[in-house]
């Protein structure tokens, strides 16, 4: 024992100067956190360049889509008048804006199918040969290193109208192929050299993640279920599901947005009637036909469609996605 | 329940690695076998070629009747139990333990009813909906029991099951399995470098050194009659003491003592000594310079030199470092092993104390 007195009263509040002046130097009720900084202010300091960044480059440019798509512009920058609604009304009413719309969904839903489901396959198949192997791996990723900027243009070459491989094929079969004039022709080369291009990447996040499932607990499903397609349906996928679903949303936001540049490509310059997205329409109205007005209407939509369908992925597929 | 048969069963790895060779085991039915030796010595393969997730190059592996070497994992109507327990992080503790038989088309009825059993008896009942994250070390441990026990295998295969558990609970675990396999009778094939664990839980002992059975046999047998330098200093702990001795004349000298008479060709010898079979004498004996002392609580461990050999003493003495003690030990319980093989020497030693 010893006989240090207690103390008579428990501790004060501190005051609302100690509080502020606690804050500023960025003291918090738990010491732990605090980190290195000394200073309340330097993190800010820090992280300025980067919130610049987004504002000067999203923020803003948001904002102004928004302003100028309650008016319609004069086509020579002259001046511009306040229309309300009417551009949204014009796009939403517009069958040619459906029609966008409704491939832009298509496209979208083959195009992450068939890449998602490719990736895997692929992938699964990889698995078996390379496990453990580490210069197989390193080898087929090197192959993707090299390939996504060189994708685009081969597949390009590949469609070609006088000299493309898939045009003769095609004609083999007696179909002649009209890439950029046949509206069905030039979605199938879309959607080819979309999901072609997209591959790769799946396969890679599906290949490390199928490694990243332990051994033991493959073994111990080989112990338990005699069938192959068991054990990847009740295990294996299971335990690839965050995986899947990181991808499914690069995958969505990749066919909106990524596959512009193959769109502009096949389509450029072509007689009308192709297909398109709505990014490439945003793009066409805009700076083609000079609807500055219009085509910002159409990308605020395009953002809220985006904004919903990110809530929507996240509040119901992300809850039955299995965290390890 | 069954027989498990081993002939001949050799393995080597794609590359050339010679991993386990020439193994024969008869396991009868619901003998409780531990393959102990020391790591890498090929244990787990072994282990894994009767579970089928290694496939078997030589020889041939019976379980019952049937001939398994060409069969799936699946087919072999074995249950596992990994060290890091592999359950599936996914699933819930039920779902875990029913997989396998959901798998063999077993009527639900019974699903649940053997589900529940194995909970009752492992008391993981207040678990059955948790995931495998949720619980402790201890509990997935028997967690990863219950989903052998629920599928009434033929036999179970345990990879160092116990070996991720802290010292306090690797013991009451040791018991629970032994406890629980008693109780069921299934035919076991346990793996573990921890030769104690190998003592407690085995029916017989398999010791492997290098892909090679050294000796099978009960735990005492092994322990009283190790087969060779290898199993003597592996088995028992403090571990043997082996000394260089020789033969003279029908005599074992150790540094120039006598020790007993021996019927053994002269030459040298390997002299095995377990400081547990050893003690103190006031006059007599061999002197032994004491180094450094382990203390143990119900006994301490004295370690020391004889000659310029070293050599440990179990005693309940007060002796400290630098004090010069003598010590002596029954004839009956030296052993005895070839200086150039390391393999046991049967001889009857026929002198019944210590130089003297
Ligand atoms: N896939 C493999 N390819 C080649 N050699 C292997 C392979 N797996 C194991 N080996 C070798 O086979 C030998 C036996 O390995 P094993 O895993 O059976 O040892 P163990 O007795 O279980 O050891 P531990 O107590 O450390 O688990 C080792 O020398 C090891 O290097
Ligand atoms: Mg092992």
């Amino acid at each position: 024992m010893t006989d240090t007195p207690l103390s008579a009263q428990g501790p004060t509040a501190p005051s609302f100067l100690h509080r502020l002046r606690d804050w500023w130097s960025g003291e918090t009720a738990n010491p732990v956190k605090r980190v290195q900084f000394g200073h309340g202010l330097t993190p800010w300091l820090f992280v300025l360049p980067q919130l610049a960044v987004v504002v000067i480059f999203f923020y803003w440019p948001s904002a102004q889509a928004v302003t100028s798509s309650f008016y319609i512009e004069d086509p020579f920058g002259f001046g511009s008048t306040f229309v309300g609604m009417e551009n949204y009304a014009d796009a939403l009413g517009s069958k040619e804006y459906l029609s966008t719309a409704w491939f832009t969904a298509f496209f979208c839903v083959v195009v992450t199918a068939l890449a998602l489901g490719i990736g895997l396959l692929l992938a699964v198949k990889a698995d078996k040969v390379i496990r453990g192997a580490e210069s197989y791996k390193t080898l087929l990723i090197s192959v993707y290193a090299i390939a996504p900027p060189v994708a685009g243009l081969i597949g390009m070459m590949f469609f070609d109208m006088h000299m493309g491989p898939f045009t003769r094929l095609f004609a083999f079969f007696g179909h002649e192929l009209r890439v950029g004039v046949d509206y069905w022709d030039t979605t199938i080369a879309l959607i080819t050299i979309s999901v072609w291009k997209q591959i790769p990447y799946n396969f890679i996040f599906f290949l490390s993640g199928l490694q990243s499932v332990p051994v033991s607990v493959r073994e111990a499903a080989l112990i338990d279920a005699r069938s192959g397609w068991r054990r990847f349906k009740d295990v294996t996928l299971p335990l690839l599901a965050p995986t899947a679903f990181f991808l499914l949303i690069i995958n969505i936001t990749y066919t909106m947005f990524d596959t512009f540049p193959i769109i502009d490509v096949i389509v450029k310059d072509k007689p009308a009637n192709n297909p398109m997205t709505l990014v490439y329409k945003v793009y066409l109205d805009g700076f083609k036909g000079n609807d500055i007005g219009g085509s910002s209407a159409q990308s605020v939509i395009l953002m809220v469609v985006v904004a919903a369908l990110t809530v929507l992925q996240f509040r119901f597929l992300e809850r039955r996605v299995h965290y390890g | 329940m069954a027989e498990l048969t081993l002939n001949a069963v050799g393995k080597t790895y794609s590359g050339g690695v010679k991993a386990v060779s020439g193994v024969d085991i008869q396991i009868s039915d619901g003998e409780f076998i531990v393959l102990v030796g020391p790591s890498g010595c090929g244990k787990s393969t072994l282990l894994r070629m009767v579970a089928g997730l290694e496939t078997v190059t030589d020889g041939e592996i019976h379980i019952g009747s049937r001939l398994v070497n060409q069969l799936d994992p699946a087919e072999r109507d074995i249950a596992m139990v990994f060290q890091n327990y592999a359950l599936y992080p996914h699933m819930t503790v039920r779902d875990n333990m029913a997989y396998g038989l959901k798998n063999r088309r077993t009527p639900k009825a019974e699903i649940e009813t053997r589900v529940a059993e194995a909970a009752r008896m492992l008391e993981l009942g207040q678990y059955l909906d948790r995931k495998p994250r949720a619980l402790s070390g201890g509990q997935r441990q028997r967690v990863a029991m219950g989903r052998a026990i629920v599928r009434q295998p033929a036999a179970f295969l345990f990879d160092e099951p116990l070996s991720n558990l802290d010292a306090k609970l690797r013991v009451s675990m040791r018991m629970e399995i032994r406890k629980l396999q008693q109780r069921l009778g299934t035919t076991s094939l346990y793996v573990t470098h921890d030769q104690l664990e190998a003592m407690t839980l085995a029916d017989r002992l398999v010791v492997l050194n290098g892909g090679r059975v050294e000796q099978i046999g009960a735990p005492l047998e092994v322990y009283r009659k190790p087969a060779s330098t290898f199993v003597a200093a592996f088995i028992g702990s403090p571990a043997m003491s082996l000394l260089d001795a020789t033969v003279e004349g029908g005599r074992l000298m150790l540094e120039g003592h006598v020790l007993a008479e021996v019927d053994h060709k002269a030459g040298p010898v390997t002299l095995g000594l377990r400081a547990e079979d050893l003690r103190l004498v006031a006059r007599g004996g061999v002197p032994m310079r004491v180094e450094y002392i382990e203390e143990l609580g119900a006994h301490r461990v004295v370690h020391g030199m004889v000659g310029d050999q070293s050599l440990a003493v179990v005693d309940q003495g007060a002796e400290a470092p630098g004090d010069l003690i003598h010590i002596a030990a029954d004839p009956a319980r030296l052993h005895l092993f070839d200086a150039a093989t390391g393999q046991r020497i049967d001889v009857r030693s026929r002198v019944g104390e210590f130089a003297r």
